[in-house]
C-alpha cells in the first residue's frame, strides 16, 4: 500500500477540501450534500390521459432540479404532435387504427433513444418519462430499455374516476393544447372525452400481483390514498415523500423581505439589526395589504433574525418561526459593505462573481447550501395552503427560483427587491406571479454581475454594479 | 427531546407540527413487528422534539395478572380474559389522556394488536371525545420465516415466557397468535377509507397509506417508510486528534496532529479488520474528518450537515478564553447545554435539526462509518441510544474511539473500541456551579488539560 501523504487543498469557490492528488476520489461534487444518485433513474407515468400525469412530471422535475438533481420531461405526447403535424380528432387514438399505432410506437422510441442521449451525453441523472403507458406491453418496452442500458425504473400512476376532477383537468389544461386551438369549448371536450374512452379499452393498471417485483407509487383520487411498491433507493424515496405532500387545493403562497433594515442603509450585508423607520412603516403596510387579501387560516412564517420577526409582530397575528429560513452566512464578511469586501477579499469577491450560486463565503455559506437548509421550508410549503413567508434576499431568490423553476446561474440574480410581496399562485402548470410594492421607498439592495469577473480587475470595475448606500 | 418542553408559543424554535395531539394506534397480529415499530417512532419523534411516549397494553395485562400462564387467555371464548383485557386497554387509554391532555405530550403510540373493528371503535371514539387525531400503523406479514425470527428475537425474552424452554414458549406463542387470527379484521380499502393509516406490508416491500392529515403523519409515515431490519452495523467515530484539540481549542478547521494521522492508519487496518460488507464511509465537510477518511484509502462522501456545532463568536477560543471574555454566556451554556446557542452559532438543538435528513439516510442505508465531530457524534448516540436532551450533551465521545453500533431486540448493542492510539480529552463535564457569578476558579473546574 503506498504511503498517501494525504495534503488537502482547499477548493477556492466552494471550500470544499479536496485531495492534492488527481485520483478518482478527487472527483467530487462541492455540494453540501452527498447525491446518492449511482445509476440513472427513470421515472415513469402512468395512467389515463387528464389524470394529473403531465402536472406530476413537471412539478417533480422543478423539484429534483432545485435539490440539485438533474432531471429532464420527456413527453411523448409532444413528439407526436411533431410527428403527425395536424391533429385531426380522436380517431388516432382507437386501438384499431394500425396506422396511427405505427407513429405512436415510434414517437415513444424516439424518446427513448432522446432519453438514453440525456444519461449518456448530457449526464443527466433522472428522466421524467411522461405518457400514459397504459398497456403491460408499452411497460415492458420501457424495462426492457431500461435494462439493457442499467437504468432503475420507478412507477408513477395516476388513477383517478371522480368526474368533477377529470373535467376540471380539462378545462385547465386540455382545451389549451395545441391539438385543440383551432376549436370550441364543446368540441373539444366532447372529442377530448372520446379519447380517454379510447385508452379505457386497453388500459391495464400497475397489478399487485403481476408488478409486485417493480417498484412504483400509485395515486388514487388526487392523493387520498397512495400504495407504494419496493421502493429501491434514496432518490425514489425522496420522490415518494414528495409526491405524497404535494396537493392541488388552490390557494397563494406570499413571499416577501423583512422591512428595510438599519444594516440595508449603510450597505452592510448579513448581520441581525432591526428595522428602520421605513422598514417599520413597511410593516404596517404589508399588515394592511394582508388583511386586505382576506384569507382564510393564514400562516405567517419568519425567520430567527430581528428584522423578519419584527416585520411579522407588525401584522398582529400568530407566526412561526424558522431558524432554516435566516439569511446566508456571509461568514468572514457578515457586516461589511461590498466596499470593504473588496478591498480585504478581492480575490473571494471575484470568485464570488464567477460563479454565484456555488461561491462559499468563508466560514459562510453558498446559495447551494441554502438550498439544502431550505428543503424541508419548500416541503412544508407544498404541504400547506395559504402561508406568507417574510424572509431575506438570498433565501427568497432561493423559494422564488423553485416556484419559477429558475436555473442556478439565474437564481442568485433574481429580483426580490424590499417593500415588495410576491403573490405566487398555481395555475395550469405553473405559477402566476403578481408583485406588489406596497409603496414605501427602500434602499436597493441589489447587485447586479459586473462585466469584468476577473480575479485581477480594478477595484472600480468590481464595484461598478454596487447599489447606493449611506 | 423526553424532557424538553414542547414548543407551544410563538417562540418555538421548531415549527409547531401538530395543533391538536395525535394518537398512534399499531393493528397487527403477534410478532409483526409492532412493539418494534412503536418504540423506534417514539424514539425518532423525541429526538426530533416531538414529545411522544408508548403504551404497550401487553404490559399493563402483565401487570394486573401478574402472572402469565398460557395462550388459553387469549382465547376468544374465555370470558374472564376478554374482560381482563379491555380493562387493561381502558387503563391504558386513561393514561394516554393523562400524557396527552395534562402532561403536555403530543404524540402518544398505543401499542397492542387492535385487530378488531370494534376494538379500534373505541379507540376513535375515545380520541374524538378528548380532541386528539388518529393515525394508525398497521402491520401485515405472512411470511413464517419473518415471523419465527421475531419470536426468537423478542418474545424468549419476554417475562412471559421467562419459566419456561424455548420449544414450549414457541409452541404456546403460535398458539397465542391463532386466537387472534379468527377475529382479524384488517384495515379495509372501502370500510375503513375515511381513517388515517399506513399498512405496511412484508416488513416494508409494500405501504398503503391513506389521508395523511398533518404534517407529523407526513413525516411519520416518511420514516417508516425509510427503516429496515436487514442486520447491520453502524460505526460511528470523531476525526483524528486535530491542531486545535491539543491547544484547548473549540471549532475550527484544522488539520490532524500527528498522533491524528496514525488514528487514521488504526482506524484503516480496523474497518479493513473487520472486514465489512459493502461499507459506505461518510465525513464532514471539515478539513479534520476529510484527512481521516483519506487515510482510508475507499471512497467516501462529505456531508455539510455532518460539520461541527458552529460556536459563533466563540470558535477557535480555548475555554479559559470564553470564561475570559463572555462569562455570562459560559455560565448560561452549562445551565441548559441543550437549548444554548452561542452568539452567532449553533445550539445543540439546531444541530438535531440539521442532523435529521443524516440520520433518516442512516436509517435507509446498511453498514455505514461516519466520521464526524464531538457534538455531532453526541446528538446521532442521542438518537440510537434513546438519551435525552438533558444527558445528549455530555455523551461521552472521546478521540480515537469506534463505537459500533448494532440494532438487537428492540435497541442497540454498542462496542466501544479505543484505537490504541493517544489523544488528549475534549470532554468538558458540567460543573457544579453554574451560575452567572461564579469565580473563575469555579468556571473552569471541569475543562480538561491541554497544551
Amino acid at each position: 500500500m503506498s504511503k498517501r501523504e494525504s495534503t488537502l487543498t482547499q477548493n477556492p469557490l466552494e471550500k470544499t477540501w479536496v485531495p492534492w492528488i488527481r485520483s478518482r476520489l478527487s472527483q467530487r461534487r462541492g455540494s453540501s450534500v452527498p447525491q446518492f444518485t449511482n445509476s440513472p433513474t427513470m421515472i415513469v407515468l402512468v395512467g389515463l390521459p387528464a389524470r394529473g400525469k403531465t402536472y406530476i412530471s413537471k412539478k417533480l422535475t422543478r423539484y429534483l432540479n432545485w435539490i440539485g438533481v438533474t432531471t429532464k420531461v420527456f413527453n411523448v405526447g409532444q413528439y407526436r404532435r411533431d410527428a403527425t403535424r395536424s391533429y385531426n380528432s380522436y380517431e388516432f387514438f382507437r386501438p384499431d387504427n394500425t396506422e396511427a399505432m405505427k407513429i405512436r410506437k415510434a414517437c415513444a422510441i424516439a424518446a427513448l433513444k432522446d432519453v438514453c442521449d440525456y444519461f449518456t451525453r448530457a449526464q443527466g441523472q433522472v428522466v421524467v418519462f411522461d405518457a400514459t403507458n397504459s398497456t403491460t406491453e408499452r411497460r415492458e418496452l420501457i424495462l426492457s430499455f431500461a435494462k439493457d442500458n442499467g437504468y432503475k425504473v420507478f412507477f408513477v400512476e395516476s388513477i383517478c374516476d371522480d368526474p368533477e376532477i377529470i373535467a376540471e383537468n380539462i378545462k385547465q389544461v386540455k382545451l389549451s393544447s395545441p391539438d385543440y386551438a383551432n376549436c370550441d369549448k364543446e368540441e373539444a371536450v366532447a372529442d377530448f372525452l372520446k379519447r380517454i374512452d379510447c385508452y379505457k379499452l386497453t388500459y391495464v393498471p400497475l397489478d399487485d400481483s403481476k408488478d409486485r417485483n417493480l417498484s412504483y407509487i400509485k395515486i388514487f383520487d388526487v392523493g387520498s390514498r397512495y400504495l407504494v411498491n419496493r421502493v429501491q433507493d434514496h432518490i425514489q424515496s425522496r420522490i415518494v415523500y414528495y409526491l405524497m405532500n404535494i396537493h392541488v387545493t388552490p390557494r397563494s403562497i406570499y413571499l416577501s423581505r423583512h422591512g428595510e433594515s438599519e444594516l440595508n442603509l449603510l450597505g452592510r450585508i448579513g448581520g441581525d439589526s432591526g428595522l428602520s423607520p421605513r422598514g417599520t412603516k413597511f410593516a404596517c403596510a404589508l399588515g394592511t395589504y394582508m388583511r386586505g387579501q382576506c384569507i382564510s387560516d393564514l400562516k405567517v412564517w419568519t425567520s430567527h433574525m430581528k428584522r423578519t420577526i419584527q416585520t411579522a409582530e407588525s401584522l398582529g397575528v400568530q407566526y412561526e418561526q424558522w431558524k432554516a429560513l435566516n439569511e446566508i452566512d456571509a461568514g468572514v464578511c457578515e457586516e461589511l459593505t461590498y466596499e470593504e469586501i473588496q478591498d480585504n477579499y478581492p480575490e473571494e469577491f471575484a470568485l464570488r462573481d464567477q460563479d454565484k450560486y456555488r461561491y462559499r463565503y468563508p466560514k459562510g455559506e453558498s446559495y447551494e447550501d441554502l438550498v439544502q437548509r431550505l428543503e424541508p421550508v419548500i416541503m412544508e410549503l407544498e404541504r400547506q395552503e395559504n402561508v406568507l413567508v417574510i424572509c431575506h434576499q438570498a433565501v427568497m431568490r432561493c423559494l422564488l427560483a423553485y416556484f419559477l423553476d429558475k436555473s442556478a446561474e439565474e437564481l442568485p440574480y433574481l429580483k426580490c427587491p424590499l417593500h415588495t410581496v410576491l403573490k405566487l399562485t398555481p395555475v395550469a402548470y405553473g405559477c402566476k406571479v403578481e408583485s406588489v410594492f406596497l409603496n414605501i421607498e427602500a434602499v436597493n439592495t441589489h447587485r447586479d454581475k459586473p462585466v469584468n469577473v476577473d480575479v485581477d480587475r480594478d477595484p472600480e470595475d468590481a464595484l461598478r454594479t454596487v447599489p447606493d448606500h449611506s | 427531546m423526553r424532557g424538553s418542553r414542547p414548543p407551544r408559543s410563538t417562540r418555538g424554535r421548531a415549527v409547531c407540527m401538530t395543533n391538536c395531539p395525535t394518537l398512534i394506534v399499531t393493528v397487527g397480529l403477534p410478532a409483526r413487528g409492532k412493539t418494534y415499530i412503536s418504540k423506534k417512532l417514539t424514539r425518532y419523534l423525541n429526538w426530533i422534539g416531538v414529545p411522544t411516549k408508548e403504551f404497550n397494553v401487553g404490559q399493563y395485562r402483565r401487570e394486573c395478572l401478574k402472572i402469565y400462564k398460557s395462550f388459553e387467555f387469549f382465547r376468544p371464548d374465555n370470558e374472564e380474559g376478554l374482560k381482563i383485557r379491555r380493562q387493561c386497554a381502558t387503563a391504558a387509554l386513561n393514561d394516554v389522556r393523562q400524557y396527552l391532555s395534562v402532561e403536555g405530550g403530543q404524540v402518544a403510540v398505543f401499542d397492542a394488536t387492535n385487530t378488531t373493528r370494534e376494538r379500534r371503535g373505541l379507540i376513535l371514539k375515545f380520541a374524538e371525545q378528548n380532541g386528539f387525531k388518529v393515525f394508525f400503523v398497521e402491520s401485515v406479514c405472512e411470511d413464517a420465516d419473518v415471523i419465527a425470527q421475531n419470536i426468537v428475537h423478542v418474545k424468549l425474552g419476554n417475562p412471559d415466557y421467562i419459566h419456561c424452554n424455548t420449544e414450549e414458549a414457541v409452541e404456546d406463542f403460535m398458539k397465542r397468535i391463532k386466537c387472534y387470527e379468527s377475529s382479524y379484521q384488517s384495515l379495509d380499502e372501502v370500510l375503513d377509507r375515511d381513517l388515517s393509516y399506513i399498512k405496511i406490508m412484508d416488513v416494508g416491500r409494500r405501504y398503503l397509506v391513506n389521508r395523511v392529515l398533518d404534517h407529523i403523519q407526513s413525516r411519520i409515515v416518511y420514516y417508516l417508510m425509510n427503516i429496515h431490519i436487514t442486520p447491520r452495523s453502524i460505526y460511528l467515530c470523531r476525526h483524528g486528534e486535530s491542531d486545535l484539540n491539543i491547544k484547548g481549542r473549540i471549532g475550527g478547521d484544522s488539520g490532524l496532529s500527528a498522533r491524528g494521522k496514525e488514528f487514521a492508519k488504526s482506524l484503516r487496518k480496523f474497518i479493513q479488520e473487520q472486514n465489512i460488507k459493502d461499507l459506505k464511509v461518510w465525513t464532514s465537510q471539515m478539513k479534520r474528518t476529510i484527512q481521516t477518511a483519506e487515510c482510508l484509502g475507499v471512497p467516501y462522501e462529505q456531508w455539510k450537515s455532518l460539520n461541527e456545532i458552529d460556536a459563533g463568536v466563540c470558535e477557535e477560543m480555548m475555554y479559559e478564553e470564553i470564561q475570559e471574555h463572555y462569562p455570562l454566556e459560559f455560565a448560561l451554556r452549562d445551565q441548559d447545554k441543550y437549548r444554548y446557542r452561542y452568539p452567532k452559532g449553533e445550539s445543540y438543538e439546531d444541530l438535531v435539526q440539521r442532523l435529521e435528513p443524516v440520520i433518516m439516510e442512516l436509517e435507509r442505508q446498511e453498514n455505514v462509518l461516519v466520521i464526524c465531530h464531538q457534538a455531532v457524534m453526541r446528538c446521532l448516540l442521542a438518537y440510537f441510544l434513546d438519551k435525552p436532551a438533558e444527558e445528549l450533551p455530555y455523551l461521552n465521545c472521546s478521540l480515537h474511539t469506534v463505537l459500533k453500533l448494532t440494532p438487537i431486540a428492540y435497541g442497540c448493542k454498542v462496542e466501544s473500541v479505543f484505537l490504541g492510539v493517544d489523544a488528549v480529552n475534549t470532554h468538558r463535564d458540567k460543573p457544579e456551579n453554574v451560575n452567572v457569578q461564579r469565580s473563575t476558579e469555579d468556571a473552569l473546574q471541569t475543562v480538561p488539560a491541554h497544551f
